[in-house]
C-alpha cells in the first residue's frame, strides 16, 4: 500500500498547551481520508504542520516516502499538498481565473505583462476538468459559496495538487451544493487524489470517507476503515464518553400564544405566517438560501419588512427596529459568529455584558462589581470555559464563544429567542450543551424560534417545524409527524401547503 | 436588457456624472464649452489628475497616501533649488526631483511595510515632514529663475498645454501597469485580500512599497509641473491637495477598502472637481460658496455610487 502521507511522533507545542501529543497519522494514497475531533482535539494545528504553516518540534513527516520539513505553504504546496481553509481566502473584487492563478499567472512578453487570455483559457480547462460552469471572467464575489469553493479545488488543482485537505467543505453549503462538492471529491479520488476530510457532520463522513482518523486532546484515538465504523463508535471515541443521544429532548409543558406572525414580506421572503408559544421550540428548516435568516432578520427589526403584521402578546408591533424589539422581550443569536456577534478583541465579559449595559446601569455609570456578578453568574451558569472574565473572547473554542452570545441573550430575560444556526461549527459536545441549554430556556418558558441546517438537529429538538422554500413556507409540521425525508422533499420539491 | 444597463450606469457612473455637470454648465455659459475653456479646464486639472493617479495605486492596495500635497512642494523646491542655486542643469535638475520624490514615496512604504504603521499614520507624517522640509529649504520664500527649459512644463505646445501630454503619457503608463502587469495585478490582489495574496507567494512588501514609491514619483512630476507653471517654487504651494486627490480617486470609483478602482476613473473624478471649479467661476459663483457646492456634489456623487453598486443583479 503506497502512502500519501506519513506522520510518526509528532508533537507540538503552544505557551502553556501541549497541542499535539505523539500523534500518528497516516493517509493511504487515493483515499478519502476523514478527520474528525472536537474543537480543540487538533486537528487545526495537525492540518496547519501537514499544509506548511507550522513546523512540529518533534517527529517526522513522510510525503509519498520522501521526509519532509516544510517552512512555509508555499513548500508544502510543491510538494503537492493544498488546503482549502474553511473561511474561503480570495480576492473578492479580482476574477476566478485571477484567483486561481494568483501569483503564478502565464506571462507574455518576456515575463514583462500578464497574458490574460491565457489565464483565462487554463482557468476555463481547469473548472471544465471539474465540470464546473463559472465563468472564469467575473469577479469571484459574485459567485456562491459553493462555486468559489470549487473555485479552491480547482486553484488547488492548478498546484498540480496530489493531496488537498478540505476543513469543513460543507459548513455553509446547500444538500444540493454539498452533492455536487462530493461528487467532485469523487472525481479526484478516481484521477488518484487524496483527499483529508475534516468534517463535524458525522453522516458526510459516512457518505464520503473510505478511512477515519479521530482525535482528542491532542491525541490520535483511533484510525479505521469507515465501513468498520458506525456514529456512536465515533461520538464516542471523539468526546471520550459515551453519549446517550446527541439531542437530548426535553418535555415541556407548552402555553399560550406569544407571538402571531402573518403575512410577514420583506427582501428575500414572502407571506411567512406561523405563531409561536410560550416553552415552544419552533425549529426553522430549508435550504440556505430559502429566505429561513432573512426572515428572521425582519422580524427582529434588523432588516426592513415590507409587509405583514407581528403580534405579541396580543399586541400589533408596526415597523420593527432592533433595539424596540429587544426591549419587548426578543433577544437574537446570528448566524455568523465572528461578524455579528462577537467583538473578538474584547474580553469574555465585556462580550456577555454588552447589551445589557444600560438596563443594569439606570444612573448611566458602569459598576464594575456588579458586572463581575452577573457575568460570574452566567459563566457559572453555562459552563462557559474560560480562563478569567478578562480573557479575549477569540482564544475560547467556537462553542465557548457561542455560549457566551448565548449568555448575552439570557442577560436580557427574554420572552422570544431567536437563534440562528445556534451549533454551526461547534463540536458534539459543545453542541449537546448548547441544546440542553435551549431546552432549559423552553422549560422556563421562553419562546424559542431555531434556524438550523442540520436535519438531525432540527428533528431532535424542535416541537414543530416550518419548512421554507424560496421565501415562502412550504410546510408546518409536527414533531411527531416530521421525517428527514419529508423536510427534504418540502424543502426541496414542495409546494404550498 | 435592464441589467446590462444598470452594469453600464454602475461602471460609468463617473463619466456620467462628468457629462451631466458639463451639459449644466454649458447650459449656463456659452463660454465653457470653447476649445479654449475646455483646454483650461484639463490643463488645470492634470496636475491634480497626475498627482490622484499615484494616490490611487496606494488606494487599491488598500491604503492611502497623505503625502503627496508637501510632496509636491518639496520636490518642486528642490528640483528649482538644485538649479538655481546649485547649478545643475535643468533636465538633471527635474530628474533628481523625481527620484527624490520615488525616494520620499518609498520612506513612506516601508514605514508601512516594516514599521507596520497604517498607512493614514505613516503618510500624515510624512505630510508634515516634507512641508517642515520644504520650508525649511525655502526659508519661507519662494525659489525662482529655472530658465525656459523648466517653465517649459508649465506653457503651451502650440495651442496645447504640455501639462496635458504629460497626463497622457502617465495615464498609458500607469493604466498598462495597472491592467496588464503582474505588479499592476498584485496591487489590486493585496488591497483585495492581503493574507490570500501573502500565501499565494507573492512579495505582498514589494508591491506596497512599489504603490507607496510611484504614488511618490507622481507627486514628483506633480511637483515639476506646478513649478513650472507658477514659474517658482512656492513654499506652501499644493496646501490640501492630498485631499483633493483623494476625493478624485473616490470620485472615480476607487473604494478606501482597497482592491478597486481605475486610472480612467480617477482621471474622470480629477476632470469632475475641474469642470465645477471652472463653471461655478464662468456661473459667477463666490469661491468660498463654490467649496460648499464642490464638498456638495462629492457627498451626492459618492452616494449615488454607493446607491447604485447596491443595486445588484
Amino acid at each position: 500500500m503506497q502512502y500519501s502521507l506519513k506522520m510518526q511522533g509528532i508533537h507540538k507545542h503552544f505557551p502553556g498547551v501541549h497541542a499535539l501529543d505523539d500523534v500518528s497519522f497516516d493517509v493511504e494514497a487515493g483515499s478519502v481520508h476523514a478527520l474528525v475531533g472536537e474543537n480543540g482535539a487538533g486537528k487545526s494545528t495537525l492540518m496547519k504542520l501537514i499544509s506548511g504553516s507550522l513546523v512540529p518540534d518533534e517527529g517526522s513527516i513522510e510525503v509519498f516516502g520522501e521526509a519532509v520539513r516544510f517552512r512555509s505553504p508555499a513548500e508544502a504546496q510543491h510538494h503537492g499538498i493544498s488546503m482549502i481553509h474553511q473561511e474561503l481566502t480570495v480576492v473578492p473584487e479580482r476574477s476566478v481565473a485571477s484567483n486561481i492563478f494568483l501569483g503564478r499567472e502565464p506571462r507574455a512578453l518576456g515575463g514583462l505583462f500578464i497574458d490574460y487570455r491565457a489565464l483565462n483559457t487554463q482557468a476555463k480547462a481547469l473548472l471544465d476538468r471539474l465540470d464546473v460552469r463559472v465563468d472564469p471572467t467575473v469577479p469571484i464575489s459574485e459567485l456562491s459559496i459553493a462555486q468559489q469553493q470549487m473555485v479552491e479545488v480547482a486553484k488547488a488543482l492548478s498546484y498540480n495538487a496530489r493531496v488537498i485537505i478540505m476543513d469543513e467543505p460543507t459548513s455553509s453549503l446547500t444538500e444540493r451544493e454539498t452533492a455536487t462538492l462530493f461528487r467532485i471529491i469523487r472525481d479526484l479520488r478516481a484521477d488518484g487524489i487524496t483527499v483529508i476530510y475534516i468534517s463535524h457532520r458525522l453522516e458526510e463522513i459516512f457518505e464520503i470517507s473510505d478511512r477515519v482518523t479521530v482525535l482528542r486532546d491532542g491525541r490520535t484515538i483511533r484510525t479505521d476503515a469507515t465501513a468498520d465504523l458506525d456514529e456512536d463508535t465515533i461520538v464516542s471515541s471523539m468526546v471520550g464518553r459515551t453519549i446517550d443521544t446527541i439531542f437530548p429532548k426535553r418535555e415541556v409543558e407548552i402555553g399560550e400564544t406569544i407571538l402571531h406572525v402573518d403575512g410577514l414580506s420583506g427582501n428575500g421572503f414572502r407571506d411567512v405566517s406561523f405563531s409561536l408559544r410560550k416553552g415552544e421550540i419552533l425549529g426553522i428548516s430549508g435550504l440556505v438560501g430559502a429566505g429561513r435568516s432573512e426572515m428572521v432578520r425582519g422580524l427582529m427589526g434588523i432588516d426592513p419588512v415590507d409587509g405583514g403584521s407581528i403580534d405579541l402578546f396580543g399586541q400589533p408591533v408596526t415597523t420593527p427596529r432592533v433595539a424596540g424589539m429587544m426591549r419587548r422581550g426578543f433577544a437574537f443569536v446570528p448566524e455568523d459568529r465572528k461578524e455579528e456577534a462577537l467583538f473578538l478583541g474584547m474580553s469574555v465579559r465585556d462580550n456577555l455584558v454588552v447589551s445589557l449595559l444600560s438596563r443594569l446601569f439606570r444612573s448611566g455609570l458602569i459598576q464594575y462589581g456588579r458586572l463581575g456578578e452577573v457575568t460570574a453568574q452566567y459563566i457559572d451558569k453555562l459552563r462557559i470555559q474560560t480562563p478569567s472574565q478578562g480573557q479575549l473572547i477569540r482564544n475560547l473554542s467556537g462553542g465557548n464563544q457561542q455560549k457566551v452570545i448565548i449568555a448575552r441573550c439570557l442577560a436580557l430575560k427574554p420572552s422570544v429567542l431567536i437563534l440562528d444556526e445556534p451549533t454551526r461549527g461547534i463540536d458534539v459536545g459543545a453542541k449537546a450543551e448548547i441544546h440542553t441549554i435551549i431546552g432549559d430556556l423552553a422549560a422556563q418558558g421562553v419562546g424559542i424560534i431555531m434556524i438550523s441546517s442540520e436535519l438531525p438537529e432540527i428533528l431532535g429538538v424542535s416541537d414543530r417545524i416550518v419548512v421554507m422554500k424560496e421565501g415562502r413556507v412550504a410546510a408546518q409540521l409536527d414533531r411527531t409527524e416530521a421525517t428527514q425525508d419529508l423536510i427534504m422533499q418540502k424543502a426541496a420539491t414542495g409546494g404550498g401547503s | 436588457m435592464i441589467p446590462t444597463v444598470r452594469r453600464i450606469v454602475v461602471r460609468y457612473s463617473t463619466f456620467l456624472i462628468l457629462a451631466a455637470l458639463m451639459l449644466l454648465f454649458s447650459l449656463v455659459s456659452s463660454r465653457f464649452l470653447q476649445v479654449n475653456n475646455l483646454l483650461n479646464i484639463v490643463d488645470q486639472s492634470a496636475l491634480l489628475a497626475i498627482v490622484a493617479i499615484g494616490v490611487t495605486y496606494t488606494i487599491i492596495s488598500g491604503g492611502i497616501d497623505l503625502s503627496v500635497g508637501s510632496v509636491v512642494a518639496l520636490v518642486g523646491a528642490v528640483s528649482a533649488g538644485l538649479i538655481v542655486r546649485a547649478g545643475l542643469p535643468v533636465p538633471v535638475g527635474i530628474l533628481l526631483g523625481l527620484v527624490f520624490g520615488a525616494l520620499l514615496g518609498l520612506v513612506n512604504g516601508l514605514f508601512v511595510v516594516y514599521g507596520r504603521l497604517q498607512p493614514f499614520v505613516a503618510t500624515l507624517a510624512m505630510m508634515a515632514i516634507a512641508r517642515g522640509l520644504t520650508l525649511l529649504y525655502t526659508q519661507g520664500r519662494p525659489i525662482s529663475g529655472m530658465g525656459e527649459a523648466y517653465t517649459f512644463f508649465g506653457s503651451r505646445l502650440g495651442p496645447i498645454p504640455v501639462s496635458i501630454l504629460v497626463l497622457l503619457v502617465v495615464v498609458l503608463v500607469s493604466g498598462t501597469v495597472l491592467r496588464r502587469t503582474p505588479f499592476g495585478a498584485y496591487v489590486y490582489a493585496v488591497g483585495g485580500n492581503e493574507e490570500t495574496t501573502r500565501l499565494a507567494g507573492v512579495a505582498v512588501s514589494r508591491v506596497k512599497l512599489g504603490a507607496y514609491a510611484f504614488s511618490g514619483l507622481m507627486a514628483a512630476v506633480g511637483g515639476i509641473i506646478l513649478t513650472a507653471r507658477l514659474w517658482s517654487a512656492q513654499p506652501q504651494a499644493a496646501t490640501g491637495l492630498e485631499l483633493q486627490a483623494i476625493a478624485a480617486t473616490v470620485l472615480g470609483g476607487a473604494s478606501l477598502m482597497g482592491g478597486a478602482g481605475t486610472i480612467l476613473g480617477t482621471v474622470a473624478g480629477a476632470l469632475i472637481m475641474g469642470v465645477l471649479a471652472n463653471g461655478l467661476n464662468l456661473a459667477g459663483v463666490s469661491s468660498y460658496l463654490q467649496q460648499v457646492i464642490t464638498g456638495g456634489i462629492f457627498i451626492l456623487a459618492v452616494l449615488l455610487d454607493m446607491w447604485t453598486k447596491r443595486q445588484k443583479v
